[in-house]
């Protein structure tokens, strides 16, 4: 390690390695990563890995779109396995209130260029044989949706970062940000140590505040337990990943056969702990085969948690801020992090690098919780 | 022979299918960390929980980079311990 860095990137998980690989690919190879545990140990490894375009706020649906362009090419570009996988979405509506909703979502996704479309329950059942259509009103699908295996994608970020000559400090701690004279000019570890920084990217999840804290700026970030069940893995039974917002659930098959599934549980409070419930084992498989009751016959293999970062919006905050010179973040993800998490960290690099980026992120600042804006990104599961 | 494949190249992970040379390989990408090596090859995902292979997978660590056994830490188990239907699970909450 050197004395200092030009950038130093406090998080290991999506965002971080694919902020430095960015960073790196534009000629900016002068950057330290921290990550306290292990690549991919926060919420990017834990997530679900799903890929969905379908969102409500048009920031959110800009940056799925341009992440998924970058999916589509990622495994060439990195040189390394992403099991990127465009098998769609598909969202389901129980209540006309739902329908209404479905509707006012796909005029906006379709107006972004979004190959998206409302289906009647005949469509959905004719893409999924097995879900229940008893209650259906309809559904939403869009082709283009998927997912990928969040730990390959962050490994590939990070081999290819490496190899970029961006270096890598694991298994320690960031304690305390020096700022001084309104600008970030050192990051200490938790051994005592100090690395000069010009700048810094908060990327570290769950604990994005507590990071923001020690530069003395305050975000509303918390963190929240989501759990997460994987079944043995059974012959292809469905290929899109399948919301239905009357259980809450989301569940997907993986590349391997297993069936994926989680729900958010609305009682769950801000906390940092990730231990899995037989609540949640119970509600779970109930919700699920509600919505394909052929899943009854299939074991259950393992289950975990990881933390949704949630903003009062439920849309991430991403780029700068004025009080403190040199000081970045990309956070609040409030669960959907990883999905945006390419385009995301192009537009970061990008802004560190020349001060603007092609595509805005104003509705997306800081700002907007200071100035009462900021529309609730309500399609969070 | 029982346990060795074709290439005479045993086969640590039962549950997913991982031989030896697989893991050499990824320890020789320099991916070192035990979690790190599970989550590339699924080892300790399958069924068995990794009773089977976690203890030979540290062992393989320990020898080709020259650490100590004691000093890895085997990954957090997951529940449940044995695969469960969903249909019990489902009625447990009943």
């Amino acid at each position: 390690m050197k004395k200092g860095y030009e950038v130093v990137i406090v998080g290991g998980g999506i965002i971080g390695n694919a902020v430095a690989y960015y960073l790196a690919k534009e000629g900016q190879k002068d950057v330290l990563v921290i990550e306290k545990n292990y690549i991919s140990s926060g919420s990017t490894g834990r997530c679900a890995g799903g890929i969905r375009q379908q969102w409500d706020s048009e920031a959110n649906i800009r940056l799925a779109m341009g992440s998924v362009k970058i999916f589509e090419g990622l495994e060439d570009e990195l040189g390394f396995p992403t099991e990127f996988y465009q098998g769609g979405y598909l969202l389901l509506a129980h209540t006309p209130e739902h329908m209404e909703w479905f509707k006012k979502r796909v005029e906006l996704q379709r107006s972004l260029g979004l190959d998206v479309r409302l289906i009647d329950p005949k469509e959905a059942k004719d893409i999924v044989p097995y879900i229940n259509t008893e209650g259906l009103l309809g559904a939403t699908f869009c082709p283009t949706d998927g997912h990928a295996n969040p730990f390959y994608v962050t490994f590939g970020y990070y081999k290819k970062a490496q190899e970029l000559g961006v270096h890598y400090l694991i298994g320690k701690e960031v304690a305390g940000i020096e700022v001084r004279e309104s600008r970030i000019r050192a990051v200490i570890l938790s051994d005592g140590s100090r690395v000069e920084a010009r700048n810094l990217v908060n990327a570290a999840g769950g604990h994005a505040r507590d990071i923001a804290r020690m530069a003395g700026i305050d975000i509303p970030v918390n963190p929240q337990r989501h759990e997460i069940l994987v079944t043995e893995p059974i012959g292809h039974l469905f290929d899109p990943l399948i919301i239905s917002f009357k259980q809450g659930i989301y569940f997907r098959q993986e590349l391997n056969g297993g069936v994926l599934m989680g729900y958010g549980d609305p009682e769950e409070p801000w906390s940092y702990n990730v231990r899995s419930t037989s609540r949640f084992l119970f509600n779970m498989t109930k919700k699920v085969t509600e919505v394909m009751p052929i899943l009854d016959q299939v074991r259950v293999l393992r289950q975990w948690a990881g933390l949704y970062a949630m903003t009062p919006d439920a849309q991430p905050i991403i780029g700068g801020v004025e009080e403190v010179e040199g000081y970045y973040q990309a956070v609040g993800f409030s669960g959907h992090g990883f999905m945006v998490g390419p385009k995301t960290s192009e537009l970061l690099a990008e802004l560190i690098l020349t001060g603007k980026t092609s595509l805005s992120l104003e509705h997306l600042s800081h700002k907007r919780f200071k100035e009462g804006k900021g529309k609730i990104e309500k399609a969070v599961i | 022979m029982q346990g060795i494949d074709k290439r005479g190249d045993p086969i640590i992970c039962r549950c997913n299918d991982v031989t030896e040379s697989e893991i050499v390989e990824v320890i020789k990408k320099g991916f070192t960390d035990i979690e790190e090596i599970k989550r590339l090859l699924r080892i300790g995902m399958g069924p068995c929980q990794g009773r089977t292979c976690i203890p030979l997978v540290m062992r393989i660590i320990a020898r080709e980079t020259g650490v100590n056994v004691d000093e890895i830490t085997p990954p957090t188990s997951r529940p449940p311990i044995i695969p469960i239907p969903i249909e019990v699970a489902r009625k447990a909450a009943e």
